[in-house]
């Protein structure tokens, strides 16, 4: 089976007039199809930077990198914005959702910009399953300050979704939620992720990369460690253990 | 992209600052609305000019005593009396292609019928008078050429002169007394109403031309001719052709006479006009310009605040033509927006000016289609630098952008 990411010894390098930051200084790395793939490391370290170049927003100073076996150094800004389109999904920490557009019409979003014509019924129709598929099928008419922060970040995932990308990128994802919700996107993560999307995402904490099936430590622009989880959580009992917990400390807390 | 869909996205976003909307557009419609209802207040006067200077006869030279060379044209014109009788008869006699000449003597005087009396324009005129203005009868019969020679007393009246002094009776062979004398009537004119200068042209005794120089005013010198040409392209020719034979009726001496004919009366009307016109158009062009400046920079705030949106949209594919033309057709939108309103507005203000000043209006369709087509042209041409400075923002940084 061929690789949807490879990276060959890329680097990514910053010069602000006469300063240069070596942001990522060679990494090569292989993702099959079907992993869940966390990227941890310190603040600084590159994580951004390479999910930026893994998302084709960037591009790599030297090096290759192949998405889904193409070459991606050589591609100019519109046909790197066809490949966002047509094979990536990106969530973002922020949500970056439109502000002041309802939670369907930011989901039908990338299939306003994809190269073949999809008829507004059909849109409708897509759009609607992925936000079913992230659970908010009923929040479908709702504005992004209508939402939880959650539930806005689903309704991102439902937008990185809806074109069926091969890949879904999200960086730092669960940053601005806190660890019930947290564990509720992971958990939106790994049903599609069984479905046979492969993702990989940034994440500053363990527990939430205990989550995914393969951790890559990232020091100073390199990848430092890089193996299989081995007591992998999943969410649905972690939610259930959460439950459990919460209805503990009321108990207590009542008597 | 699909084009229905920006314009979707377009719309969606003017819809999220209405008032900011408007308050762009209004650059735009201001200027549309001072072109439109120029253009439609400017028909409506030439139109009713055109009219009135038609109402004067078909074909018509007209020539008047005093040089428009020495002196002031006004000030010449009916001050020295030098036209004569004569001087009619020599162009009668000698202009080919003159259907119709007539010389002519003004005058106002009191008429007495019927035990009433009415003051009145009383006009010396040849029978080929009715002829010349275009003016019918609708009882009775010119008096003839015989009646001229004969300096004949009788009288061909308007309706106003008939409301006033035959209000029972048919005037046609009634006797009215100018200076005493009696004049007997022999036709009545269709009545015509008021002229372009707001003159009751209904208000008129014709008498033969002999008759009132020698029995009325008691005058030797006209105080005009008008002939009609045979068609309107032997006018300028006939006009020279008079012109050389008045002058050399003179001998050597300073043309004491003008001779002008309809078509530059019309333009001297005209000109005025046009001058208005040219002026209002500058002011309107300036207007639309300075629209089209309010809608690019209110288009470069947008661009700047909407930075993370255009971030969003190049991130999940949009490509540097989409975003380009979704602000393009913003702008677009805009001063479309702009110019139907301002459509709408010029009209009616145009509307608003014709009643108050009784003038028609004639809103012209192309003058519409320039409009909007201009405003729409304004649209992109102003809106282009914004919307490619939105194309060319680079995604990473758009999103980044707080
Ligand atoms: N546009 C830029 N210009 C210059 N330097 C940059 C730019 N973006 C990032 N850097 C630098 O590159 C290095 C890596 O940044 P990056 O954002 O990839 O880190 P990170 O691992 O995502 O950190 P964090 O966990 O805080 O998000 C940092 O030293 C940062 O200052
Ligand atoms: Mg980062």
């Amino acid at each position: 089976m061929q690789p949807v990411v490879q990276l060959e010894n890329v680097t990514k390098t910053y010069s602000n007039g006469e300063v240069e930051v070596h942001a990522v200084r060679g990494i090569t790395l292989q993702v099959m199809p079907g992993e869940f793939v966390a990227i941890m490391g310190s603040s600084g370290s590159g994580k951004s930077t390479l999910m930026n170049v893994l998302g084709c927003l960037d591009r790599p100073t030297s090096g290759r990198y192949l998405l889904d076996g193409v070459d991606t150094s050589g591609l100019e800004r519109n046909e790197r914005a066809d490949l966002r389109n047509r094979k990536l999904g990106f969530v973002f920490q922020g949500f970056n959702l439109l502000s002041r557009t309802t939670a369907l019409e930011n989901v039908e979003l990338p299939m306003l910009y994809s190269a073949e014509r999809i008829s507004s019924a059909e849109r409708r129709r897509r759009a609607v399953q992925a936000l079913d598929i992230v659970g908010l099928s009923d929040r479908a008419e709702h504005l992004p300050n209508q939402l939880s922060g959650g539930q806005q970040q689903r309704v991102a995932i439902a937008r990185a979704l809806v074109n069926r990308p091969q890949v879904l990128l999200a960086d730092e994802p669960t940053g601005n939620l806190d660890s019930r919700t947290s564990v509720e996107i992971m958990g939106v993560f790994q049903k599609l992720n069984e479905e046979g999307i492969t993702i990989m995402m940034v994440t500053h904490e363990l527990d939430i990369a205990r989550f995914c099936r393969r951790n890559l430590i990232v020091r100073d622009g390199r990848i430092v460690r890089d193996e299989a989880v081995p007591d992998r959580l999943v969410a649905a009992v972690e939610m259930q253990r959460l439950r459990e917990a919460e209805t503990a400390a009321k108990l207590i807390g009542s008597t | 992209m699909r084009l229905t869909a920006t314009v979707v996205i377009a719309l969606r976003a003017l819809r999220r600052n209405k008032l900011r909307s408007v308050l762009t557009a209004l650059g735009i419609i201001i200027g549309v609305a001072a072109v439109i209802a120029m253009v439609s207040i400017g028909n409506g006067a030439k139109s009713l000019v055109e009219g009135q200077i038609a109402s004067l006869g078909r074909n018509v030279i007209s020539v008047f005593p005093g040089s428009a060379t020495t002196g002031g044209m006004r000030g010449g014109w009916g001050t020295s009396s030098t036209l004569t009788i004569e001087d009619a008869q020599a162009i009668e006699r000698e202009i080919a292609g003159a259907v119709a000449v007539s010389g002519e003597v003004r005058d106002r005087q009191q008429v007495l019928a019927n035990g009433l009396n009415w003051n009145t324009s009383i006009l010396g005129e040849s029978p080929g008078y009715l002829s010349i203005r275009d003016w019918e009868l609708s009882s009775g019969a010119m008096f003839t050429a015989a009646d001229e020679r004969s300096t004949a007393k009788v009288a061909v009246i308007g309706q106003t002169v008939v409301t006033n002094l035959f209000p029972d009776v048919d005037p046609i062979g009634q006797t009215l007394r100018i200076r005493n004398l009696p004049f007997k009537v022999v036709g009545v004119l269709k009545p015509k109403g008021f002229n372009f200068f707001g003159s009751d042209q209904d208000d008129v005794v014709i008498v033969p031309l002999t008759s009132a120089m020698r029995r009325v005013s008691r005058r030797q010198n006209l105080s005009g001719i008008l002939i009609q040409a045979q068609t309107p392209e032997s006018i300028s020719r006939i006009q020279q052709d008079i012109t050389d034979l008045l002058q050399q009726r003179r001998g050597g001496r300073e043309p004491d006479f003008t001779v002008r004919n309809q078509m530059e009366l019309a333009e001297a009307a005209t000109a005025t006009s046009r001058t208005m016109t040219a002026l209002l158009g500058a002011i309107a062009g300036i207007s639309l310009v300075v629209g089209g400046i309010g809608i690019m920079n209110i288009m470069l705030v947008s661009v700047t605040e909407r930075t993370r949106e255009i971030g969003i949209r190049l991130a999940i594919g949009a490509h540097d033509r989409d975003v380009r033309m979704q602000f393009l057709i913003e702008a677009m939108i805009l001063s479309i927006l702009g110019g139907v309103l301002g459509v709408a507005l010029g009209i009616a203000s145009s509307e608003i000016v014709s009643s108050q000043l009784g003038w028609p209006v004639l809103v012209s369709t192309s003058a519409v289609v320039i409009a909007v087509v201009v405003s729409a042209v304004i649209g992109i041409v102003f809106g282009f630098y914004p919307a490619h400075k939105a194309a060319r923002l680079d995604p990473i940084d758009a999103l980044r952008f707080e």
